[in-house]
């Protein structure tokens, strides 16, 4: 017991969806709401207003039939580690109501000691902070299916992705108790992942070896969104498409094609 | 009927026209009042905030009436510390403006955060990385210093100057008065700093962005910078109002001109530094992250270059080379319109380092975010400019706030 519980290396979860085999269909998005209690409104019409952990973005190559091509993006909370877990969000939030933890790699969310200033919403580029407009209220007998492990949020305050955390912390007891020292990859997997049909999405630690997203990330065709920017994301994503690896961040118009770097 | 309160020496209109001004403002006031318990009653779902929109009217506002209230704190320490002495003659009227700045935005913030109860967290659990707190702390703390400075002037007040131990006490911290000052001075130029670096260190919002020195992005500095050049410019502009509102004269033209003068070289050196500013982060820190300057100004229904002539050219090169002209600064017309100029130009600079910086599309699938305030928000905004007429009202009939006004004003020859 005492030797499980001694500091193992430290672990970067990290993501890897192709975009190639995401077909759209919103599995991941349905999965993660159910499995995060995340809250929902009778009219979600505006979607600056919805919560949505994950949330698959459409884009086009812009050209007309028979040249039209569309790729659907899944856009997790990118857990950035910026320069040493300098995140963009974790360094501006005034009450450290958001933490970059170096054993995980994962950038948490205290829900009850944020105050909802939104800050760090404003210096998030991938708009995956959500601000709790309204309190949530679930349908009748709604209440009885949400899931015990993940703290539903009240009115006020930011929310986002966790990679589910809780989820972690569940096969880490368990992992403690069986007296081992390291996760397997199986044993730890978000539920977007486990959801996709199309087996889109992997997930698993970015410094192991024996994990498939170590081999993955360094793809030819990966690319991180708005590496440019230095926010040193840990969600890659795959495509053999050029237009859609340009999609993923900003270009000059002299900058010419987008080569894919390995990481 | 309330003649015993009305300072001596000084004429001011008869009570029915003051009840009247203040019931009207005051309706105003009580609107906003209404709108702001909307919003802590039923949440900022009042507001036409959204996900996109964290920051929104109210941090604008609240920058702006900073950076506005700038005035008390430069004109102390142009008094205090420098020692323009003529300055004493204004002193108190930049003490009560800066005063009705610094607590409106300790009201707009306590409105704009969505836990008001947990408000006190930024205190408790204080991420000393998080250029927020750095700005509840001074401002906080700078808030009591101009509350301290106010005590003196409510003191003078004429029937409670006639009790011995209040006339001793504002006397007393008359002369303590310069290290208040110096204190105000140090802590604002760190809180107005720090309400520049909040946009300057969002280093994944290529528009508000900027490198600078160890900790601090170069729109620390020109927060600071700005906040001393504009913040003068608008207690000469509130004076001027308040003279053509009373209908009297109470400043000389010496004291206004000097103010003006001393603002007009801030604001010329600040514009030099911002054009730089501009220049270097259009050509170089922007396209480092994939971005042209027209990138920012363009395909979008609102923001294009005119906003940036507006704010440097019109609202900094325009008012800066009036003020330190004596023609410009002597001339009436010339002056109130620098002023005006120079108070559109530092709110339109925080306009855009809180709305545009939001407004602009970052992952290149998105396109431009726009808003427009609910009704809610423009209430709780109007709130404290309503509040500001009212103090500035109170405070003009009840206190003695212009040293100079029962000289340019004698009271037998109005009365004659």
């Amino acid at each position: 017991m005492k030797k499980a519980q001694e500091h193992t290396a430290p672990k970067k979860y990290g993501m890897v969806i192709d975009l190639d085999k995401c077909t759209g269909c919103g599995a991941c998005m349905a999965a993660c709401m159910a499995e995060n209690n995340v809250p929902f409104r009778e009219d979600e019409t505006d979607k600056n207003l919805s919560i949505t952990w994950l949330r698959v973005y459409k884009l086009t190559n812009g050209k007309k039939f028979p040249n039209a091509d569309v790729c659907y993006l899944p856009r997790p909370c990118m857990h950035c580690e910026g320069h040493h877990g300098h995140s963009p969000c974790v360094s501006v939030c005034p009450a450290t109501a958001t933490d970059y933890s170096y054993d995980t790699g994962i950038v948490s969310q205290i829900y009850t000691r944020c105050f909802g200033c939104r800050y760090c919403m404003a210096a998030c580029p991938y708009h995956v902070r959500y601000f709790n407009w309204w309190d949530p209220v679930w349908p009748e007998g709604m209440e009885k299916m949400l899931s015990p492990n993940v703290s539903v949020r009240t009115r006020g305050v930011v929310e986002k992705c966790s990679f589910c955390f809780h989820r972690y912390q569940i096969a880490m007891e368990k992992v403690r108790y069986e007296g081992r020292a390291e996760l397997a990859e199986d044993e730890y997997q978000t539920a977007c992942t486990q959801a996709c049909p199309a087996n889109a999405i992997t997930f698993g630690d970015l410094n192991n070896h024996d994990h498939a997203v170590y081999k993955l990330k360094t793809h030819p065709d990966a690319f991180r969104l708005l590496e440019r920017l230095g926010t040193n994301p840990k969600v890659y994503y795959i495509s053999s498409r050029e237009w859609v690896r340009r999609q993923g961040d900003n270009y000059l118009e002299n900058e010419g094609k987008v080569v894919a770097k390995a990481h | 009927m309330d003649t015993a309160l009305i300072p001596e020496g000084r004429k001011r209109c008869p009570l029915w026209q003051f009840v009247l001004f203040i019931a009207v403002v005051g309706a105003v006031l009580l609107w906003g009042v209404y709108a702001m318990i909307l919003c802590w009653l039923k949440g900022l779902n009042q507001t036409n905030m959204n996900n996109a929109y964290g920051f929104a009217l109210w941090i604008w506002a609240d920058l702006a009436v900073i950076a506005l209230g700038g005035g008390a704190f430069f004109s102390g320490f142009l008094k205090y510390i420098i020692g323009k002495d003529e300055l004493k003659n204004l002193i108190n009227y930049a003490v009560i403006i800066g005063f009705i700045c610094y607590s409106s935005a300790l009201l707009i913030l306590a409105i704009d955060i969505g836990q008001p109860l947990r408000g006190w967290f930024i205190f408790w659990h204080a991420n000393v990385h998080s250029m927020l707190t750095e700005v509840a702390f001074c401002l906080s703390c700078y808030f009591a210093v101009l509350t301290i400075e106010f005590i003196p002037l409510i003191l003078e007040n004429r029937q409670i100057d006639k009790v011995r131990f209040f006339h001793n006490l504002s006397h007393n911290m008359h002369h303590i008065m310069a290290v208040f000052a110096a204190t105000g001075a140090f802590l604002s130029f760190f809180h107005q700093g720090s309400l520049g670096g909040v946009a300057g260190v969002l280093f994944a919002r290529p528009f508000g962005f900027r490198e600078g020195v160890l900790i601090w992005p170069w729109t620390f500095f020109l927060f600071t910078w700005s906040a001393a050049a504009c913040g003068p410019c608008f207690t000469i502009l509130i004076t001027k109002i308040t003279e053509k509102v009373t209908r009297k004269k109470l400043v000389k033209d010496n004291v206004i001109e000097l103010l003006a003068k001393i603002s007009g070289w801030m604001l010329l050196t600040y514009i030099v530094a911002k054009i730089i500013d501009t220049w270097y982060w259009a050509v170089v820190t922007a396209p480092e992250a994939g971005f042209t300057m027209m990138d920012f100004y363009s395909n979008n229904p609102l923001y294009g270059l005119w906003i940036l002539f507006l704010e440097i050219v019109l609202g900094g090169i325009v008012p800066a080379l009036i003020l330190i002209t004596p023609a410009g600064r002597k001339n009436k017309a010339t002056l109130l319109l620098a002023t005006v100029l120079a108070v559109i130009g530092v709110c339109v600079n925080r306009w855009v380092m809180v709305l545009q910086v939001l407004a602009v599309p970052v992952m290149p699938f998105e396109s431009w975010f726009m808003y427009a305030p609910s009704w809610q928000e423009v209430a709780t905004t109007i709130l404290p400019l309503a509040y500001g007429a009212i103090l500035i009202a109170i405070a003009h009939r009840y206190l003695p706030i212009f040293p100079q006004e029962p000289e340019l004003n004698p009271v037998e020859q109005q009365a004659g």
